[in-house]
């Protein structure tokens, strides 16, 4: 018994170890080494003990606090138009893509899915370019609608111009949960399919009723990956707005906010212990999120084993 | 220093002759790797600047990689931190180059001898405050104006405009024809606003360096009269330009008028080189307007690129020779042909075969010169000066803002962090 | 066979999912076609006609003239495919290690160790830039694509160990009991009988880790700039300046770039199907 437990330690350990290993040296110990600098800052070529005055800064200096305010309230609105419109028309896909009737299916997967291959460089191109309000693509084709008069420069109005990244950001990221549901769906035995349909249920019902539930755990993961996904984004906004989340900080997030003032900008110099400072709110926010989600949703869905 | 006298004289012109002398003593090339944002520079360099330098120079080989230029200062400070950054640094001006001296990472040049070929003027930008110490030579000066389509303006018969009443009526012109975008600017890359409509038409209000001066000296406001009025004009200029140019980037501006479709591009000199590339009709310029025919007239002329040491470099004797020869004529002369536009900053006097450069150029005998207003110790604190007078004349441009209370907010914003040493 | 009873009844409804699928299809393509036929047009018609298809007056391969001239884009190719590909190995081989052992035992640290590994992913690498730097150059891997494998496979893990977890936990118990009632080790169990039931996770794992690797601009600044080593993606900024951008070459290069990630998607979409078969046929 006790050699059991024993033996039971080391495949565990040896499981474990590689991961554990890589991830430790070259995420952890990087990460921990800048985390501390929030409680320093930098005098020349020094690094002096400063206690808690960069999170004072940060919260309590309206020049800082009004952004960390504007930043944070810019990243929920981003993250609430990806979970109200990228997951469940991910969802909706695989689900379509799930019908063994389906034509086209790995024609309509691989299309679906090109956006999310591409770098943040391509997508801000070519977004750029067709929403441009110069180069005619976006208000031609609304002309040919007779919509011309819907057209607006969206990514150059404060008041579209976030809602319009959340989109550009949407159009790419949709694979992911996507992909998640459809190879959920797929593991789903056709034993417990077949036993739904002899009870008699069709398409609709086989899936509210049998599949939905079955996949909650893949719903859940797909939501707290969008999660994490949005409270660290930064490419996006970066390659189209710049850092300073242009125009007028209007679609100033977190990574923005954080990459300016951690590297700098322009003319603005970098502070790289108020920057860790912000990642380390992000951090904060994100942990709370993981938490949630490993220590409460994933207790709560059952996760039925097929 | 004898290595700096040796150097002194080799610039007064008998490089070669030094250069035959000392060669046989490095058998090995030694190799520098120069770091830089001026991607777009990397064939001028590759082809035509460092085969030069490397045929007097045989000891020397140098190797130029760009970084993409919105990571560079990332970079660059990263690469400084791990100890794996070039040998040679191409610098910005002022306050980013000045933090990376204050953290040891540039090392001084002061006692080079080519040092001695630059316009005190033009050093400022990378000398320490007090002047103490001088961190990068300077490199490549930027001019301000404006570039027109000459084949638009022969169109519709309008002729450069000297004073603000005529540019006012060619832009009125050039917009009830229709044929043309009046101007060329976009509001979405909030710099272009800043750099090209304020920065570049404000020295001619503000009196380029007595306003400058004023106010880091807090003699003057932004709230004054000569610092609201380069507002006011911008906020005429929203109905010249494009239809939704609240969301034009820079690009887009550069596309707009290379292709043809716009008339007047509000900009400067470093646009030469790409234009030349891409525009196919004949460009002209012409320097700020003034207010009366004959005043006289200020042209920002701004030291923008510098060329620095890294302090931690391995052949600290080789950097330096490369850099006094940067500081020399030859380097000056193979700039202004192979990059017209970005004008060499040393006393050298090249000559130019490119007929925009030397429009441009010949402004700086012409007017008074000045550098762009927020670069100089008025960059450093929080709200960013250049950020916040950027969004501002996006906004004003916009209609969003009046000028008046842009003036007021910067001037309040800048008192937040900012006291002049001296009244 | 129940499958042709709803197919007969819902033609109307069939119909609407072709043209609802068929839309969102051609929103999903279009822009990528845009980057790709604009590629082979003159800069002017680029902007000047953004929509039109490159014709007799404005095909210019330009672009892909200057990519090929410019730089060693094969070179850039086979470095980037290391990298993707080495990272990728070790990021699944580790990653489904990792999984398997903190969802198949109960042990006291378990939920805690999952919550370690997602640490990852909370906050970005980026800032742990500088002490990466100089742990590569410690370990004397400067300017080697080892660095970049490492440092991805650091970076991919959580997001891996995460995503197979809630797989792994829907594979069936009885299967794997009756396994080591038969004799199977632990490892066997693993690599026999959990990963074939999963492959699709897999694939997709595979998938979602393998475009932010081939992706990534700032670690092969960082830590692999040398001309021997640089990738597809850092290759391409080099037509990008600070005032003029060589948009001829820089879609050439994006379009260039696309094609290795759509390779590779292709090759684990079969994973995928293979996947779905397997479990047919169990």
């Amino acid at each position: 018994m006790h050699s059991q437990a024993r033996r039971k330690f080391w495949i565990i350990a040896s499981l474990l170890a590689p991961a554990l290993a890589i991830y430790t040296v070259f995420m952890i110990y990087p990460l921990v080494g800048t985390l501390q600098t929030t409680f320093y800052q930098t005098d020349g070529k020094l690094q002096v003990f400063a206690g808690l005055d960069n999170y004072r800064k940060l919260f309590f200096e309206p020049l800082f606090s009004h952004q960390l305010l504007n930043a944070l309230g810019n990243n929920f609105y981003f993250f609430f138009i990806h979970m109200l419109v990228q997951n469940p028309i991910g969802i909706a896909l695989a689900a379509v893509l799930s019908v063994p009737t389906l034509r086209f299916k790995g024609l309509f997967r691989s299309i679906f899915f090109l956006p999310t291959m591409l770098s943040v460089v391509v997508v801000g191109f070519i977004w750029q370019l067709i929403l441009s309000p110069l180069w005619g693509v976006s208000s031609g084709l609304l002309g040919a609608l007779h919509l011309g008069f819907l057209f607006k420069p969206w990514l150059g109005l404060e008041g579209t111009a976030l809602t319009t990244l959340s989109l550009m950001s949407v159009w790419q990221n949709i694979g992911i949960p996507m992909m998640l549901i459809y190879a959920a769906l797929l593991s789903i035995p056709d034993e417990i399919l077949d036993a739904a349909r002899i009870d008699g249920a069709n398409g609709w019902e086989l899936f509210w009723g049998t599949k939905l539930p079955l996949i909650m755990p893949t719903i859940a993961l797909t939501a707290i990956l969008t999660f994490i996904g949005n409270f660290n984004a930064f490419d996006l906004v970066f390659a189209t707005q710049g850092a300073l989340g242009l125009p007028n900080f209007s679609t100033d997030i977190l990574g923005t906010f954080m990459f300016r003032t951690f590297f700098g900008n322009n003319l603005q110099q970098g502070d790289l212990n108020l920057g860790a400072t912000i990642a380390m709110v992000m951090f904060f926010i994100i942990l709370v999120g993981v938490s949630i989600y490993l220590f409460v949703v994933q207790r709560r869905i059952t996760s039925y084993q097929l | 220093m004898t290595f700096s006298v040796t150097r002194l004289t080799a610039l007064a012109g008998t490089a070669l002759v030094l250069v035959g002398v000392s060669a046989p003593a490095f058998a090995e090339p030694v190799t520098l790797t120069m770091e830089t944002w001026r991607s777009e520079d990397a064939k001028a360099w590759n082809e035509v600047i460092i085969p030069a330098f490397e045929k007097t120079h045989p000891n020397i080989h140098i190797e130029y990689t760009p970084t993409e230029p919105t990571q560079y200062d990332a970079t660059l400070l990263v690469k400084f931190q791990g100890g794996t950054a070039g040998d040679i640094i191409g610098c910005r001006a002022f306050d980013n180059p000045l933090n990376l001296y204050n953290q040891g990472y540039l090392g001084s040049v002061k006692d080079l001898g080519a040092v001695a070929n630059f316009p005190a003027a033009k050093l400022v930008a990378w000398q320490t405050d007090d002047g103490s110490d001088t961190f990068c030579l300077p490199m490549v000066g930027t001019m301000h104006g404006f570039i027109y389509n000459k084949d638009a303006f022969t169109e519709l018969g309008l002729s450069e405009p000297k004073t603000w009443e005529e540019f006012h009526t060619v832009l009125d012109k050039i917009k009830t024809d229709g044929r043309y975008t009046a101007l060329a600017l976009g509001t979405k890359d909030t710099w272009a606003g800043g750099t090209m409509g304020y920065l570049n038409i404000g020295p001619q209000f503000w009196h380029g360096e007595e306003g400058r001066l004023g106010i880091i000296n807090g003699t003057a406001k932004f709230t004054d009269p000569q610092f609201v009025a380069p507002f006011a004009e911008l906020a005429r200029w929203g109905q010249y330009m494009a239809p939704g140019f609240e969301a034009q980037g820079y690009s887009d501006s550069q596309q707009l008028f290379t292709l043809g479709r716009a008339a007047i591009y509000p900009s400067g000199s470093w646009e030469i080189p790409g234009f030349r590339a891409d525009g196919d009709f004949e460009m002209g310029a012409f320097k700020v307007p003034v207010e009366k025919d004959g005043d006289k007239c200020y042209v920002t002329d701004h030291t923008d690129l510098g060329i620095g040491m890294n302090a931690a470099t391995k052949h600290p004797a080789e950097v330096k020779e490369f850099l006094e020869w940067t500081g020399g004529d030859e380097f000056a002369q193979l700039l202004a042909d192979a990059l017209p536009g970005l004008f060499p900053l040393s006393n050298s006097k090249p000559t130019f075969s490119d007929a925009l450069a030397t429009t441009f150029i010949s402004w700086r005998s012409e007017c008074e010169g000045t550098i762009r207003l927020p670069y100089q110790i008025l960059g450093r604190g929080q709200p960013n000066l250049d950020a916040e007078i950027s969004q501002d004349v996006a906004n004003i441009i916009g209609g969003t803002q009046t000028p008046e209370d842009a003036a007021a907010q910067i001037q309040k914003d800048l008192d937040s962090w900012y006291k002049p040493a001296a009244k | 066979m129940s499958a042709a009873k709803p197919r007969k009844r819902a033609s109307g409804w069939s119909l609407f999912i072709y043209v609802a699928l068929a839309a969102y299809a051609a929103s999903a393509i279009f822009p990528v076609l845009l980057v790709v036929y604009n590629s082979i047009k003159s800069k002017k018609a680029i902007f000047g006609q953004p929509l039109s298809l490159p014709g007799p007056g404005t095909i210019d391969f330009r672009g892909y003239e200057t990519v090929w001239e410019a730089a060693n884009f094969p070179r850039y190719f086979l470095n980037s495919g290391i990298v993707t590909l080495g990272s990728l190995g070790l990021t699944l081989l580790f990653g489904v290690m990792a999984a398997y052992a903190l969802t198949e035992f109960r042990f006291r640290m378990s939920r805690w160790l999952s919550l370690y590994i997602t640490i990852g992913l909370m906050v970005p690498i980026r800032l742990g830039t500088v002490a990466i730097l100089k742990l590569v150059m410690a370990l004397g891997l400067m300017n080697t694509p080892t660095a970049l494998i490492l440092v991805y496979t650091a970076m991919n893990l959580p997001v891996t160990v995460l995503i197979l977890s809630v797989f792994m936990n829907t594979v069936s118990q009885d299967l794997k009991n009756a396994a080591r009632v038969d004799g199977a080790g632990e490892y066997r169990i693993l690599f026999g009988h959990v990963i074939p039931l999963i492959r699709p996770a897999i694939a997709t794992v595979a998938v979602f880790t393998m475009i932010p690797v081939w992706n990534d601009l700032w670690f092969p600044l960082i830590l692999a700039n040398s001309e021997a080593t640089k990738t597809v993606i850092l290759g391409a900024q080099q037509f990008v300046g600070q005032y003029f951008k060589d948009w001829n070459a820089m879609l050439a290069a994006l379009t260039l770039s696309i094609v290795p990630t759509l390779i590779l998607y292709l090759l684990f979409s079969r994973q995928l199907i293979a996947g779905l078969t397997r479990g047919a046929v169990k």
